[in-house]
């Protein structure tokens, strides 16, 4: 009886999104095949010259992601021809959020000049497997003999704000120490988002 | 005319103050309440200001019962006067509404939970009688904050 009452006090718990586990540092990624805004799907397999990819988890409505989208145009036109083109990826179940359809993905990429592919996530598959909460949320990857792994996950920088005289650039640090052959000092950050839109 | 307006609102209206996390953490050591239940949101929210009608019911309901709701702005300090105070008057909360006095978020999304990524709405509950302390990280309905709330009774 007692454990009985113990399974019922933990059920909602086990139940929440936060419990849910995805990839840590470290961790090898399987590759996905996902429909980009303009109709090409792309995976990882798509850049067969890159050194690692900085995945973003971002979405149309809400504003902590959008108020990151100059950083991230910024971030693709940094690295992308270093080999860590920026790829972003939808979580939201657009069943759930009236205004995270594909349509409306399209509309948002071309309103906010998005110079790196964009995503649906169909049944939010490689976002639970990535274990992706919130938007924004980064996932930085790293091709290495083993397989393409998990380097830094979290925040791009410090600064939701854009306005903190002591920013501290997670990604692009992290970045900077791969293209240099070094782990990244940080490899996870949290930072307050929107939480992820899905059923259950 | 206006200025009345305004002068009569403010009156009625609750004022937002800020709050550091040590304070928020001496009102649940020191509070006469057993359960807290603080509720992270933000104007720019769009879940959170949704839900935002549940934890009023809740609060409302529950008046006389030993536990007490606060809901915890997000917002940026900036905001405050200019975006919180109204939206505050103008949802007419009766729940008591804090803005975090806190910056740096790679301290304070810790501090509160070691479970929570940062993402709202998210919800802390807190019993004091049984030391408990749960983090939510998702929109509730009312049915559902009662539910979480009588399983920590």
């Amino acid at each position: 009886m007692r454990n009985l009452l113990l399974l019922v006090l933990l059920l909602p718990g086990l139940c929440s999104r936060a419990q849910e586990k995805g990839y840590a540092v470290g961790a090898v990624v399987t590759d996905f095949k996902l429909k980009n805004v303009d109709n090409n799907t792309v995976s990882l397999a798509s850049y067969p010259n890159a050194r690692g990819y900085i995945v973003i988890f971002g979405c149309n409505s809400c504003p902590v992601s959008r108020g990151y989208e100059n950083r991230m145009v910024a971030l693709q036109e940094k690295f992308s021809g270093k080999g860590f083109p920026v790829i972003m990826i939808n979580p939201n179940d657009p069943e759930v959020a009236s205004s995270e359809s594909f349509a409306d993905m399209q509309q948002h990429a071309r309103k906010s000049s998005l110079n790196f592919p964009y995503l649906e996530d169909p049944g939010q598959v490689v976002t639970r497997r990535f274990g992706a909460l919130r938007t924004p949320h980064v996932f930085v990857l790293q091709k290495t003999p083993k397989g393409i792994v998990v380097a830094y996950i979290g925040a791009i920088d410090n600064d939701p704000d854009n306005g903190n005289a002591q920013k501290i650039n997670y990604v692009q640090n992290a970045v900077n120490s791969l293209l240099a052959g070094q782990q990244p000092e940080v490899t996870f950050t949290k930072a307050v988002g929107c939480g992820v839109k899905s059923k259950g | 005319m206006v200025v009345l307006q305004t002068l009569l609102l403010s009156v009625h209206a609750q004022q937002v103050r800020l709050a550091t996390l040590d304070q928020l953490e001496q009102r649940f050591a020191a509070g006469r309440d057993t359960t807290y239940i603080v509720n992270f949101w933000a104007t720019w929210c769009g879940p959170c200001v949704q839900e935002l009608p549940h934890f009023e019911r809740f609060g409302k309901t529950l008046q006389h019962t030993p536990v007490k709701v606060l809901l915890v702005s997000l917002d940026a300090q900036s905001k405050l006067q200019n975006e919180v105070m109204p939206f505050v008057q103008k949802a007419q909360l009766k729940n008591e509404v804090l803005l975090l006095n806190e910056t740096d978020q790679q301290q304070y999304i810790d501090r509160i939970s070691p479970q929570w990524s940062g993402s709202i709405p998210a919800t802390l509950f807190i019993n004091k009688r049984k030391q408990l302390r749960r983090l939510e990280e998702k929109e509730f309905t009312y049915d559902q904050l009662l539910a979480v709330y009588n399983s920590l009774k």
